[in-house]
């Protein structure tokens, strides 16, 4: 990418984005779509942000809890990045850069205890509602961790508990009632880039390429942080990490509006 | 007897009946069979007295001998540069035909590492493999530069008659310009002159069928141009 970020980093020096964008602005074109799986999935939900494409889906199952939580719903965060979103993408067992999304996705939705697990509790000790949330990009256009979080958190909101039979102890999913997820606080993560010494969000391809550092940061409503996930061969100063960080509220709350 | 069933761009579909009798001649995305002439593919027809050519909407670059291309060097062995043209085939430059005297069992990426663009020229193609040759006027590395990909059937409409249209774009912009005929167009400038003419060749590739182009590409430039020429004088009046 030799070339690529060289060219990058020119334009940045000038302030400016090959796409003609500011250096800390979103693509407009945001859109979240509920629903868009009704019938296999307990909740979905489809984030555009130009034209990266990220659908995620919410599944619920009954399930034993795990031994040292026995009166916690469990959930569950997968990401598989598809060939069919970007030709570097290769199919085959999960890449780092696949579990470092559904990791990031995952810490967001768990620290700020977003999912009240304990209200997941059917009979404590032996089942549980265990919730799935999967990820998918169709496109990748740059930018797939904020997408990837804003469609999961999107799904989470939008999924319905189907009907639990107690005398089969199975889950009926051809009867699904109205009762939402138990759900709190509502994280929206920034991934902020350093590109040499200049700040920008929401990178396309060639820019998340060139990246130096990337700090991911996770927020509620009040500007508390909840998350955080750094990549990147470079390192940060404490200043660098406090310019992010007060970005990454900024521009949250400005997602957060699109919910 | 024969008859054209079709007029000159017209677009046509796959296995369509483009003309019958003998007096007509298929080329590149058109077939004979018997007394007809079908197309084989989705495109644009362009007649050239009695021969008839399909230019294809869409699509991968076919790579054609003598084609000057620009391509991303993905790997190397001790002797060959391996370059990503955007085709099935990844080209091959060889050793002996790069300008530069290269030592025995050097490092190749010293003269061109990964991911650097260069502009070659495809001298032979064969069933296998393409092969490159970086001796020639005009083929070099490329410095740093934005890159356009377009169409590559629509390169022949980028650089116009005689280079016409792709001078037109260097004047307006100011920029340096190369055009490789895989589709991918390297712009060098100012930010500012960049944008136009990357913004200029999409244009001419969404409209490259359109009759009258270079008239609407000149007024299209001319008025972005002078908005911004304008702009300094204003400014300079008002600081008298």
């Amino acid at each position: 990418m030799n070339m690529i970020k060289d060219h990058i980093v020119k334009l940045l020096e000038k302030d400016m984005r090959e796409d003609g964008r500011k250096l800390t602005e979103y693509r407009k074109e945001i859109t979240i779509e509920y629903g868009v799986s009704p019938k296999s999935a307990e909740g979905s939900a489809r984030v555009r942000i130009g034209k990266t494409e990220v659908v995620a889906g919410v599944k619920l199952d009954a399930g034993t809890p795990f031994p040292d939580t026995p009166d916690q719903g469990v959930m569950m965060v997968n990401a598989e990045l598809l060939p069919l979103s970007n030709p570097n993408f290769e199919s085959g067992p999960p890449s780092i850069d696949s579990i470092e999304l559904s990791r990031v996705v995952d810490r967001g939705i768990r620290e700020c205890h977003m999912i009240d697990t304990h209200k997941l509790c059917i009979k404590e000790g032996e089942k549980v509602w265990m919730i799935f949330i999967d990820i998918y990009p169709i496109n990748d256009d740059g930018n797939l961790f904020d997408a990837a979080s804003l469609a999961a958190l999107a799904a989470l909101k939008d999924a319905r508990m189907p009907k639990f039979n107690e005398e089969t102890g199975k889950v009926d999913y051809s009867e699904r009632t109205k009762e939402p997820l138990p759900l709190s606080y509502e994280p929206i993560e920034v991934t902020v880039l350093k590109i040499k010494d200049k700040l920008i969000v929401d990178p396309s391809v060639d820019e998340w390429n060139s990246l130096d550092a990337r700090l991911t940061v996770a927020t509620l409503k009040d500007g508390k942080i909840c998350a955080l996930q750094k990549g990147g061969g470079a390192a940060l100063t404490s200043e660098d990490v406090d310019n992010m960080v007060e970005l990454a509220i900024e521009k949250g709350k400005e997602l957060r509006k699109l919910l | 007897m024969s008859n054209l069933l079709i007029k000159d761009r017209d677009i046509v579909v796959p296995g369509e009946v483009l003309a019958e009798g003998m007096d007509y001649l298929p080329s590149g995305g058109a077939f004979r069979e018997g007394e007809k002439i079908i197309a084989s593919q989705l495109g644009l027809v362009y007649l050239a007295n009695r021969v008839i050519k399909l230019i294809p909407l869409t699509g991968k670059y076919t790579p054609k001998r003598g084609d000057t291309i620009i391509g991303r060097i993905v790997e190397m062995t001790f002797s060959n540069w391996f370059v990503d043209i955007g085709c099935s085939n990844d080209g091959v430059l060889s050793l002996r035909e790069v300008p530069e005297y290269v030592e025995k069992g050097a490092d190749l990426s010293t003269y061109y590492g990964f991911n650097e663009y260069i502009v070659a020229k495809i001298y032979k193609v064969t069933r296998g493999s393409i092969d490159l040759s970086m001796k020639g006027p005009g083929l070099r590395k490329l410095g740093t530069g934005k890159l356009v990909k377009v169409v590559s059937s629509k390169v022949p409409r980028i650089i116009g008659k005689e280079g016409s249209m792709i001078k037109m774009i260097k004047d307006a912009t100011d920029c340096r310009i190369t055009v490789g005929q895989n589709g991918i167009v390297w712009i060098q400038g100012e930010p500012e002159d960049e944008f136009l003419a990357a913004e200029t060749i999409k244009l001419v590739e969404r409209k490259a069928h359109t009759e009258g182009l270079t008239d609407e590409i000149s007024k299209f430039l001319e008025t972005k141009t002078k908005g911004r020429k304008k702009k300094p004088t204003t400014d300079d009046k008002g600081e008298e």
